[in-house]
């Protein structure tokens, strides 16, 4: 006989126990399953870098308490995956021939690792990828003080995956085509701060650089150089899962094109997380923004109105708080507009304007306060209505009105 | 449930609140040993701007957006309706610190992790130590549900 559930979510991480956490505000009882690939109890995904440095383990990686699905009367199927969505009879097909019927489904499927074609590769005896924990566990039996990694990428992933090992090992290489770090998150400048940071940790880069061949262990770059090493680490990008939702007839672009209520073109059928867009407001564009916070403001939404209760996430926004060896980077939004620039030795800001509008900012190693700027972006708060110049020199209710700030700390929000 | 309320037009900007915070999350019973002569790390602080003058600390917001962010799980909102950081689950990524609209969480001196207000109820207080000793009246501690 066909298992059947309520709700059905494919996919354990972030989107998945919004989902559940949105489910249950709004009904207690309906049943719930999820299916997950992966065997570990759920996770912070990006804690796996704090994990290969030591400053959390695989107990307190952990997502929720132990107790959560119990508590929440969650059914989990791990280990399997899901082959096939048959919207006609609301069935998910999954990859041990079994079948599971929905009333709603939530596809939470994620990203995977994308490998650009490399000439020589295959040739390469370890190499690695860096998203999940099975990919921090088997990079970690490696890992010795007379290794040298290279990694290809050096982007939010290749660079975290730099931090957590860069003690364990002899040499960290980096290489990336653009001519800059973290080029999703930093202009040149400030890229260049956090550059001399990791490379006083050890670290050498090769930028406006790329493999043109690898030889068992040795990488020959475009330029010529040649980098001998022991481990490869390729973290290029991510491409997301959508194939199962693009095969039931669902509408994709480059990820899941959802709604404002998470909703997948295919009735009942809802989609968060990395495998999924979101309208940026501050690009003006439908894109992914595969961020946690994302996963989980998109899923809670998914969750509430699969449970028949009515949620909108119509303010999506890119931001991004990551650290390296003590600096701390807080970024969001989008790079257009005037730029306000400070600069010292050790912190840079930018702010940017358009449209009577923040848009944007970059802060290294000035955290304080910085969720005021944020707030702003995402409430899409005039700056005619505040006193800019105040704010543009540090972020704070002072440069409220009055009332603005009785609304919020007179009241409960 | 009781939260913090500021009523600004009665604060003078005499910071005592902050120093009533430092002591209190100090775990040291002698405020001079505790505070003097060292940098203090409140978990409230005010705003000063010309003659105004205001409190800021968590507003343990009915949808919380720092424990929504959260990348470790380290932030929950209680039955009780605290927010409260695990300590040991941070790692110390500063994402709350990025979206609090309030600035009210904060990134914790040694580094490692981000700390914040969880109404006096961590440190044996029992009450808001900031309120208690407020001399103004302009932060108090009540209920102000929305009808």
């Amino acid at each position: 006989m066909k298992e059947q559930s309520k709700y059905v979510i494919i996919g354990n991480s972030t989107a998945a126990v919004a989902a559940i956490e949105g489910i249950r505000s709004v009904d207690q009882t309906g049943g719930i399953l999820v299916i997950g690939d992966e065997k570990h109890f759920v996770y912070g995904r990006p804690l796996i870098s704090y994990y290969l440095l030591g400053t959390t383990d695989a107990e307190r990686m952990h997502y929720r308490p132990e107790t959560f699905y119990e508590d929440n009367g969650v059914a989990l199927r791990l280990g399997v995956r899901a082959a096939k969505i048959d919207p006609a009879h609301k069935e998910v097909t999954l990859s041990d021939g079994s079948k599971v019927g929905y009333e709603k489904l939530l596809v939470a499927t994620g990203s995977r690792p994308f490998d650009p074609p490399m000439e020589g590769i295959e040739s390469v005896p370890q190499r690695f990828h860096f998203m999940t924990m099975d990919d921090a566990l088997a990079l970690e039996t490696v890992l010795a003080s007379d290794k040298k990694v290279l990694i290809v990428g050096a982007g939010l992933i290749g660079l975290k995956c730099l931090e957590g090992i860069a003690a364990r090992v002899e040499s960290v290489a980096v290489v990336d085509l653009a001519d800059h770090i973290l080029p999703s998150i930093l202009d040149k400048t400030g890229a260049d701060m956090i550059q001399r940071t990791l490379e006083e940790h050890g670290a050498t880069f090769y930028l406006s650089d790329s493999v043109s061949r690898f030889d068992g262990n040795t990488a020959h770059l475009k330029s010529g150089k040649e980098i001998p090493f022991d481990i490869l680490v390729v973290a290029v990008g991510v491409r997301p899962n959508t194939e199962l939702v693009k095969e039931a007839g669902g509408e994709v672009v480059r990820g899941i094109v959802t709604d404002e209520c998470s909703r997948t073109s295919i009735p009942d059928v809802y989609a968060a997380g990395d495998c999924a867009e979101s309208y940026d407001i501050a690009t003006g564009t439908q894109r992914i923004l595969a961020l946690l916070p994302n996963a989980y403001f998109q899923g809670y939404c998914a969750g509430v109105n699969m449970a028949g209760g009515s949620e909108r996430f119509d303010n999506a926004v890119a931001f991004n708080a990551i650290g390296f060896f003590g600096r701390h980077v807080l970024t969001a939004g989008a790079y257009t507009g005037e730029a306000y620039t400070e600069q010292t030795a050790d912190t840079y800001k930018v702010l940017f304007v358009k449209d009577n509008l923040l848009k944007g900012f970059i802060l290294i190693d000035l955290p304080e306060r910085a969720g005021v700027y944020t707030a702003m972006l995402r409430s899409r708060t005039p700056l005619s209505e505040i006193d800019a110049e105040s704010l543009k020199q540090s972020p704070g209710w002072n440069a409220f009105p009055e009332k603005m700030r009785k609304e919020h700390f007179a009241k409960e929000v | 449930m009781k939260r913090i309320y500021v009523n600004e037009e009665w604060c003078l900007g005499c910071h005592l609140c902050e120093y009533e915070c430092a002591f209190a999350n100090s775990g040291i019973s002698d405020m001079v040993r505790a505070l003097k002569g060292k940098q203090i790390h409140p978990l409230i602080h005010i705003e000063d701007s010309g003659d105004v003058h205001f409190a800021v600390n968590c507003r343990h917001c009915k949808d919380p957006i720092c424990v929504k962010s959260c990348i470790s799980g380290a932030l929950s909102k209680g039955k009780d309706g605290i927010v409260r950081i695990d300590r040991d689950k941070c790692v110390g990524c500063l994402t709350c610190v990025l979206v609090c609209p309030y600035g009210a969480v904060l990134p914790a001196p040694d580094g490692h992790a981000a700390m914040k207000c969880a109404l006096c109820t961590d440190n044996g207080r029992g009450e808001p130590n900031c309120v208690k000793y407020c001399p103004n009246g302009a932060i108090v501690f009540e209920t102000r549900e929305e009808a």
